[in-house]
C-alpha cells in the first residue's frame, strides 16, 4: 500500500503531542474548540455512533477515518445538525450546539458528492449562505469574489456547475461554505469523487487553503492516505468506536490496536506469550514456530502474558546469511516464497514455519536492498526491538 | 431501444402515432378553422361559399366577461392545484417506497369512476338537502339559508377537484428526479426548512410546475360540464358558448370560430413553452 506523503502544516497548531497528552479523550480541556462528549447515535437496533467522545483543537484538521459502515458519517451529519443524537453533547467554541437546527449552526458542509445548486451560476452558489443571512449587497459581492479567488474560479463565475470538471465543483463547495466563515468546515469524502491525478492535486490545494483561512477542517474519509497528507491528528473509528486518536506518526509508527494496525498500512501480526521482562520495558516473546524476539513492551505487561505483536514490512530487513547475532538480535530464517516489483520497492512473502512474513525492500545498496533472493531462496528476517510494535489483543478481524 | 435502426431511419418508429395524429387530430382541427370561414344554411348545416361574417359576429362585447371568467377560473384552479401538489410531489418523493404506492394508487383510484358519475356526486354532496350543507350548518359554519350549488367558487371547487390529479403526476416525476441532498446543502448554508423549499426545490422541479401547469390551465379552458352543472347562471365558460352554438343554435360556423380561437389561445403558449423548454435544456446540457 502506497501512501503519498506531503508535508502537514503543522505551522498553524501548536505541537501535537503536548496537546494529545494535555486533553485526553475523556476529558475536554478548555482550549478544545470542537468538542463531541460522549455521543451516542442509533438507527434503530444498529448503533451507528457509540459513545464516542473527542475533542478538536481550533485550527486543527482533524481526520475521522474508518472503514465503511464505522459511523463517520454519523458523526459529521451530528456535527452539522442533520441527525439529533441520542445521548451526548456537542459543542463550537464553548456552545452547546446540539439542539440547533443545521441553518443556525456556526458549521458548513463540503458534501460528498458538492450539492451544487445546478440551476444557479457559480456565483450565485457561492453567494446563497450570504443572501440567506441577508448580508448587504456590497459585502456579498466582495466577499464572494474574494472566495471566488482563493480558489481560482474568478474566470468560471457565470457558469453553471454542470459545465465544470469535477475538481472545480469541488473548489465552488468549498467557496460556497468558507464564504460564511464558517468556525468549523466539514468535509465528506472530499477526494473520493476525483480521478487519482486530481486528487494528488486537490490534497494539496486543500493544506493550501487550510493553511490560508486557518479554519478548523474536520475531514472524513475511508481513505487512510488521505487522512495521513491532511490531517495534523486522525479519529481511527470501527464499528462505531473511536479506536485511537493519534498524529499520524504516531498511528503509524505505535498502534494501539491490531484495527489501527492494519487499516493504516500494511502489518504482519503474531501471537505470542511474554517469557522474560527486561530492563527499560523490552521484553522477549516467545512465537510458536518462529522464534523469541525482543521488543519493546508498550505498556505494562507481565510474565506469561499472551500478546500480540505487529511488525510493519518495511521494518524488516534481509539477508542471506545470518546478521551478527549482537548486532541483530531478532533474527529468523525463512523461505521466500513470492516476489512482488514495485519499482520504488519490492515485497517478498516469507514463509517461516507456520508463519507468512510480508517484507519490503528498498533497492538501495546502503538500506540492504543489495540482496536479490530469488524465490525458494533461504534468508533471514531482522527487525530492531523498538520496531516490533505490541497491539492490544483483541479477536482476530 | 432501436440498435437496427440507422439514426436518420429513427423517426419512423414515431410513424404510426404521427399518422393517428395528422388524422385525427390536425385534419379535424383545420376543418374547424375552415368552417369558421362557411356560411350557416337554415338547417343547422354549413352552406357553400367563404365569409367572413362570423368573424364579426365573434367580436361580440358579450364574449368578453365570459372569456375574463374562463381565464381567472383557468388561472386560479391552475394556482390552487400546484398550491396542493407541490407538497404532496414533495412528500411522495421522500417516503418509502411502500407508502408511494399507496398514494399514487389513490391518486389514480378516482379515474376508475366516470367524470360525469363524479360531478353528480358533488352536485348531490353541496345540494340544499346534501349531507355536506347540513353539516355545515348544523355546525353553524355557513348561515341556514345558505346555498352552496350554483355560485363560481361551487366551480372552482370542482374545478380543482377534478384537475389536482393531473398536477401531481408531473410534479411527482419532476421531484423523484430530485435531490434531495441540496436541501441539506441548503440547510447547512443558512435556509431555513421554507426558504430551503422555496430556494432549491421549487426551482428544482421547475420544468414539472410548467407541465402542471400547462396541464391544468388548458384542460380548464374547455370545459363546460362543470359550471353547467355545479355553476349558476352567469357562471358560464367559454365552452359553454361553444357547446350551446353547437346543439340549440345550430351555428356550426360560430360554434368553430370560438373553438378555433380557443385552441389557438391554448396551442401558442403551449408552443411557446415547448420552444423555451428546449431552449433550456441545450442551455443546462
Amino acid at each position: 500500500m502506497e501512501t503519498c506523503r506531503f508535508p502537514s502544516n503543522t505551522a498553524s497548531f501548536l505541537p501535537h503531542p503536548l496537546f494529545a497528552g494535555y486533553c485526553t479523550d475523556s476529558t475536554p480541556c478548555m482550549d478544545d474548540f470542537l468538542v463531541i462528549d460522549h455521543v451516542t447515535k442509533s438507527f434503530g437496533a444498529q448503533r451507528a455512533v457509540d459513545d464516542v467522545s473527542l475533542a478538536v483543537a481550533q485550527g486543527e484538521a482533524f481526520s475521522l477515518l474508518g472503514p465503511s459502515g464505522c459511523g463517520k458519517t454519523t458523526l459529521l451529519r451530528m456535527i452539522a445538525g442533520f441527525e439529533r443524537p441520542d445521548r451526548g453533547r456537542i459543542l463550537v467554541g464553548g456552545q452547546d450546539i446540539t439542539g440547533l437546527p443545521p441553518e443556525l449552526r456556526p458549521v458548513n458542509t463540503v458534501f460528498q458528492n458538492y450539492a451544487l445548486f445546478p440551476h444557479l451560476s457559480v456565483w450565485e452558489n457561492v453567494a446563497f449562505g450570504l443572501r440567506m443571512s441577508r448580508r448587504p449587497r456590497e459585502e456579498i459581492r466582495s466577499g464572494v469574489d474574494r472566495m471566488l479567488e482563493l480558489v481560482r474560479l474568478s474566470e468560471h463565475a457565470r457558469k453553471r456547475p454542470a459545465q465544470l470538471s469535477g475538481g472545480q465543483r469541488q473548489r465552488v463547495a468549498i467557496a460556497r461554505a468558507l464564504v460564511n466563515r464558517p468556525q468549523v468546515l466539514l468535509l465528506d469524502e472530499p477526494l473520493a469523487a476525483l480521478d487519482l491525478k486530481l486528487r494528488q492535486h486537490m490534497l494539496m490545494e486543500l493544506n493550501t487553503i487550510h493553511e490560508q483561512v486557518g479554519t478548523t477542517f474536520i475531514y472524513v474519509t475511508h481513505d487512510q492516505g488521505e487522512a495521513m497528507s491532511l490531517s495534523d491528528r486522525i479519529a481511527v473509528m470501527n464499528a462505531g468506536k473511536v479506536e485511537q486518536v493519534d498524529s499520524p506518526e504516531n498511528l503509524y509508527e505505535t498502534p494501539r490496536t491490531s484495527f489501527v494496525a492494519t487499516f493504516i498500512g500494511d502489518a504482519n501480526f503474531f501471537t505470542g506469550v511474554v517469557v522474560e521482562l527486561q530492563h527499560e520495558g523490552y521484553v522477549w516473546v516467545m512465537i510458536d514456530g518462529l522464534g523469541s524476539p525482543l521488543v519493546l513492551g508498550n505498556g505494562p505487561v507481565s510474565s506469561n502474558q499472551t500478546l500480540r505483536l505487529m511488525v510493519r514490512p518495511e521494518k524488516i530487513s534481509l539477508t542471506l546469511k545470518r546478521p551478527p547475532s549482537g548486532e541483530r538480535v531478532n533474527a529468523f530464517p525463512g523461505i521466500v516464497e513470492d516476489i512482488a516489483y514495485f519499482g520504488s520497492h519490492t515485497r517478498y512473502r516469507i514463509r517461516a514455519g507456520e508463519h507468512s512474513v510480508l517484507a519490503q525492500l528498498q533497492r538501495s545498496r546502503f538500506s540492504g536492498g543489495d540482496i536479490d533472493p530469488q524465490r525458494g531462496a533461504e534468508v533471514w528476517m531482522s527487525f530492531h526491538p523498538d520496531e516490533g510494535r505490541v497491539v492490544r489483543l483483541e479477536a482476530q478481524p | 431501444m432501436s440498435a437496427g435502426l440507422k439514426p436518420s431511419r429513427q423517426w419512423l418508429i414515431t410513424l404510426p402515432s404521427l399518422a393517428w395524429l395528422v388524422v385525427f387530430f390536425v385534419i379535424p382541427a383545420i376543418l374547424v378553422i375552415l368552417t369558421a370561414f362557411r356560411p350557416t344554411d337554415l338547417q343547422g348545416g354549413v352552406g357553400a361559399g367563404w365569409t367572413l361574417e362570423t368573424l364579426r359576429e365573434v367580436q361580440d362585447p358579450a364574449y368578453l366577461p365570459i372569456l375574463w371568467r374562463t381565464l381567472w377560473l383557468g388561472g386560479l384552479t391552475t394556482l390552487v392545484c400546484l398550491a396542493l401538489a407541490l407538497p404532496m410531489a414533495f412528500q411522495m418523493a421522500r417516503v418509502g417506497e411502500r407508502m408511494r404506492q399507496v398514494l399514487l394508487l389513490l391518486i389514480v383510484i378516482p379515474f376508475l369512476s366516470n367524470f360525469l358519475i363524479r360531478i353528480f356526486a358533488w352536485k348531490s354532496l353541496l345540494h340544499p338537502e346534501g349531507p355536506l350543507t347540513k353539516l355545515l350548518i348544523g355546525l353553524h359554519l355557513i348561515p341556514e339559508n345558505a346555498i352552496l350549488l350554483n355560485h363560481v367558487g361551487t366551480v372552482l371547487l370542482v374545478l380543482v377537484y377534478t384537475q389536482l390529479p393531473f398536477a401531481i403526476l408531473p410534479l411527482y416525476a419532476a421531484a423523484e428526479k430530485f435531490d434531495f441532498g441540496l436541501l441539506d446543502a441548503a440547510r447547512d448554508l443558512g435556509a431555513g426548512p421554507w426558504r430551503a423549499f422555496a430556494k432549491v426545490f421549487i426551482p428544482g422541479v421547475g420544468r414539472g410546475i410548467i407541465s402542471a401547469a400547462v396541464m391544468v390551465f388548458v384542460c380548464c379552458l374547455g370545459q363546460y360540464v362543470i359550471p353547467q352543472m355545479v355553476g349558476g347562471a352567469s357562471d358560464e365558460m367559454l365552452g359553454n358558448k361553444i357547446a350551446q352554438r353547437v346543439f340549440s343554435d345550430r351555428n356550426l360556423p360560430h360554434a368553430s370560430a370560438l373553438a378555433g380561437g380557443l385552441m389557438l389561445a391554448v396551442l401558442v403558449p403551449m408552443l411557446v413553452v415547448a420552444f423555451w423548454q428546449r431552449f433550456g435544456r441545450k442551455e443546462a446540457a
